[in-house]
């Protein structure tokens, strides 16, 4: 399997000139960022994802996560791999620096993060979710809890989990049964909490657990869940590590992928949990955080696509089988033929896509949080509202799409595990599923972000988009007027499709629902063609200047180009799968299946 | 105890190189650059002198254009104190390095100067070497281990027969073998700090140094394309190819 290398050209180019690092760099609290610090920041992270993180990818694959009696050991080099990590202050990266963080904005953080999901899901998993925990702590844990767990868990050598999910209690949080009673300035948990990613390892010395439950007496559904912090050892007063807390790790899941990081069931029995914020609020909160950890598994979505056509790359350029279509004697590398290549243009031009949007959201969240004009945060935090089912939607599902690719490119050499083509597939796999499936995604978007609003903010971008449209229509060149072309009905096919949407929710809620997914699909793909468009448009431009990387400006314009005519293309077939596809959708009767 | 260590900017290692259409030298438009590995020990090395306590302060020099100093910030994330840039367009062949390094020397007075053995863009090996004669200074080159003690500097050095441990006396000129140490990545906060240190940017005449080159590049070439071997049925006939065509046994 091929080492994972950042793609720091293209990572550059995107935070430059799409996604507007200068701008950022304005913002209050930015002051100290710079394009050459963020080059710097980029580079060694880099070399730390493909020295460190990328070579133990698949040997920790198939050796997986051990449970032995409560205790989970992780796969050989995971802990020495988390020690240095730790010690290069990497989890302190998105903290505020008010709690020992080194505050980087959204938009530098992202394509670091995007590096070590790329370089090794399974690992980057630990970080990500002590990240949420730790954001949840700062929007409503006490002083006392901020003081307490906050700079451990910060620095990393405390971990955080997320406890939602319960048997009976999936997508459908309303259901959770889990209890909580007051004893004094503390409540006792008792319940059973499943698929807890880092749930229990040795890793760190503390797990810090944030875990639904409801206190006795509290209103049923959805309103009378609260949030309660439970730490696997108890803290005590001087910072140290007292008792065992009373939960304990019941077994470890066996998964079709991400078979290094630890998905346990935990068990808590009279567990000593401390509420974070107000009793009845619990799910409030998660919601809160919920943005921002849908935009990580987007971005999972996007690196697990980099790594794909990366590995599937190197393949096609050194496989040598049949000769030339085109005629020739000898046999030649793969990479020659048209069908591998339009794989690997498929993938390559997917890829940057999600990219480009993925690093333009994450500018935009930056804006929404740190813009000093007050409407300019609300327009921002209205993108980013209605981003964030798109970039964790479709993303993961487009992940999946060019991992399965990947395989493809390989041949019955793909289907081998030893290639290692096969693990990005199995890993993708959960990015559709967890924090909130594709289905989950799509009624949202449909309905609190598209709706609800009667498609205010959609409309707004659609405009945006439009002008895009215009400037492909001055620019010189063929490949500037296809794309033109093919982004101009796939942007008819948005705006119907939007307008359709604002009826339909109201006059046929199950037609609405039924053509959510492919809404959600269109949306993706219409956003990606966007910025497509915006990244030939620059590379356009730079090449009239004469100015820059004149191959990856011409590779920009192409790539853009193959994206309008062999993705954008879905968009109106899009179209007509929402606007009619609902009544084959729900036509049969249940016993008609 | 002060440490100098010069770094250079190179074509990062992983990019293949490619020879300019005209033939005058390595493209080097668009291309990744880095710090030379083998300078890259070089920091490293002094970096755990001062945690050992030995060194109290590294100054790092890089001499070059102004895009040299990327690659100075680097050294200073590893944990190099202060930086100096030596700043010119002029193409800087390994005599003009070691005399602007000499200049240095004498402007900041250390007991050690650490480099790489060589560069890996135009494997000169040679900048140590002249920066030692022209001080008139010890030099320990090709350094797979340095003990610094009491005056004096061990250095195992890495040559054709194996080993070689040599004492020399300080203040010394060491220049720094593959397997010296493995250099430590650079953490965020070091990035961050990085920052706030200190960079002074001279000019070659400001050092009293004539950096002309001396030398002049006739042409550069590609190594000619590996031709394509051939099969031999057994041992005897590769034995009389080796001896007729290859001509490399009798």
């Amino acid at each position: 399997m091929s080492e994972y290398k950042a793609p720091l050209r293209d990572m550059h180019f995107v935070l430059q000139e799409l996604a507007g690092l200068a701008e950022i760099a304005k913002l209050p609290g930015c002051e100290e960022i710079n394009a050459e610090l963020v080059d710097q920041i980029l580079e060694e992270s880099a070399k730390f994802a493909s020295g460190v993180l990328s070579p133990l990818n698949k040997p920790a694959d198939k050796e997986g996560s051990k449970w032995d009696k409560g205790s989970v050991t992780t796969p050989k080099g995971f802990k020495e791999a988390y020690r240095q990590f730790v010690e290069g202050g990497w989890n302190a990266l998105q903290a505020p620096a008010e709690h020992g963080g080194q505050g980087l904005p959204k938009i530098v953080s992202t394509p670091v993060v995007e590096m070590w999901k790329s370089a090794n899901l399974s690992f980057s998993l630990v970080t990500m979710l002590t990240a949420g925990a730790v954001e949840a702590l700062i929007l409503r844990g006490t002083e006392q809890q901020k003081e307490q767990y906050l700079p451990k868990m910060i620095e990393g050598s405390w971990t955080g989990t997320m406890n939602l999910t319960e048997p009976q209690a999936g997508s459908d949080l309303g259901l959770v049964r889990t209890r909580a009673v007051r004893e004094g300035d503390h409540y006792r948990v008792s319940g059973q909490k499943i698929f807890i990613t880092y749930g229990e390892h040795d890793l760190a010395e503390n797990i810090v657990h944030l875990v639904l439950g409801r206190v006795e007496g509290a209103p049923e559904g959805v309103r009378g869940i609260s949030l309660f912090l439970v730490p696997k050892f108890l803290v005590n007063a001087d910072g140290s590590l007292g008792q065992r807390n009373e939960v304990q790790c019941a077994s470890i899941e066996h998964k079709l992928g991400i078979h290094a990081s630890p998905t346990a069931v935990l068990v808590y029995e009279n567990a000593v949990g401390y509420l974070v914020g107000e009793e009845n609020r619990g799910l409030e909160y998660m919601f809160i955080m919920m943005n921002l950890a849908r935009f990580a598994v987007g971005m999972e979505g996007l690196a697990i696509a980099e790594r794909a056509y990366q590995q599937a790359l190197a393949y096609a350029k050194e496989r040598v089988q049949s000769r030339d279509v085109a005629g020739g004697g000898k046999a030649v590398t793969i990479i020659h033929h048209p069908d591998v290549r339009r794989m690997l243009m498929s993938m390559k031009s997917q890829t940057e896509a999600m990219r480009a949007l993925g690093y333009v959201v994450a500018a935009a969240v930056d804006k929404s949080l740190r813009h000093p004009d007050k409407d300019e945060r609300a327009r921002n935090q209205a993108f980013v509202d209605l981003m964030i089912p798109i970039v964790k939607g479709w993303f993961t599902e487009t992940g999946i799409e060019v991992a399965s690719t990947g395989i493809q490119v390989h041949g019955g050499m793909g289907f081998i595990e030893e290639t290692g083509a096969a693990q990005h597939l199995r890993d993708a796999r959960i990015t559709t599923i967890y924090e909130g499936t594709t289905g989950i995604q799509a009624n949202d978007l449909i309905g609190r972000k598209i709706a609800r609003e009667g498609g205010a903010t959609a409309k707004q971008v659609i405009t945006v988009m439009r002008a895009v449209e215009a400037d492909l229509g001055k620019a010189a060149g063929e490949d500037m007027a296809a794309t033109r072309e093919a982004f101009s009905a796939a942007l008819t096919a948005a705006e119907d499709c939007v307008s359709w949407m604002v009826i339909t929710y109201g006059s046929d809620i199950k037609a609405a629902h039924a053509g959510a997914v492919p809404f959600l699909k269109l949306m993706g793909i219409v956003c990606g063609g966007w910025q497509m468009a915006r990244a030939a448009l620059v590379a356009r431009q730079r090449l009239s200047e004469g100015k820059g990387d004149k191959s990856f400006y011409e590779a920009k314009i192409k790539t853009a180009r193959f994206y309008a005519d062999h993705v954008l293309t879905q968009a109106p077939a899009l179209r007509n799968t929402i606007v009619h596809g609902a009544a084959g959708v729900m036509a049969l009767a249940e016993e008609q299946f | 105890m002060k440490i100098l260590v010069a770094v250079k900017r190179v074509v990062d290692f992983n990019v293949k190189v490619r020879v300019r259409a005209d033939g005058s030298g390595v493209e080097t438009a668009n291309v990744k650059m880095s710090m030379n590995p083998f300078d890259e020990i070089a920091v490293e090395e002094s970096i755990r002198l001062k945690e050992a306590g030995i060194a109290t302060e590294i100054v790092v020099v890089s001499c070059g254009v102004q895009a040299c100093q990327e690659t100075l910030r680097t050294a200073l994330a590893l944990g190099a104190d202060r930086a100096i840039l030596v700043e010119t367009e002029v193409e800087l062949q390994p005599l003009a390095v070691a005399k602007l390094l000499r200049a240095i020397v004498q402007k900041e007075s250390p007991q050690l100067v650490i480099l790489g053995k060589q560069a890996i863009d135009d494997d000169c090996n040679q900048t140590g070497q002249m920066l030692a004669a022209l001080l008139g200074w010890s030099q320990g080159t090709f350094a797979s281990k340095v003990k610094i003690s009491d005056r004096k500097a061990e250095v195992t050095r890495e040559v054709d027969g194996g080993l070689e441990t040599i004492s020399i006396t300080m203040p010394a000129v060491v220049t720094t073998d593959l397997r010296l140490n493995e250099p430590r990545y650079v953490t965020l906060p070091n990035i961050m700090k990085a920052k706030k240190k200190h960079m002074e940017v001279l000019k070659p005449d400001a050092l009293g140094v004539d950096v002309t080159p001396r030398l002049k590049t006739l042409k550069v070439e590609e190594p000619p394309k590996r031709k394509a071997g051939a099969r031999v049925h057994d041992a005897r006939a590769l034995v009389a190819k080796l001896r007729n065509e290859a001509k490399v046994i009798a």
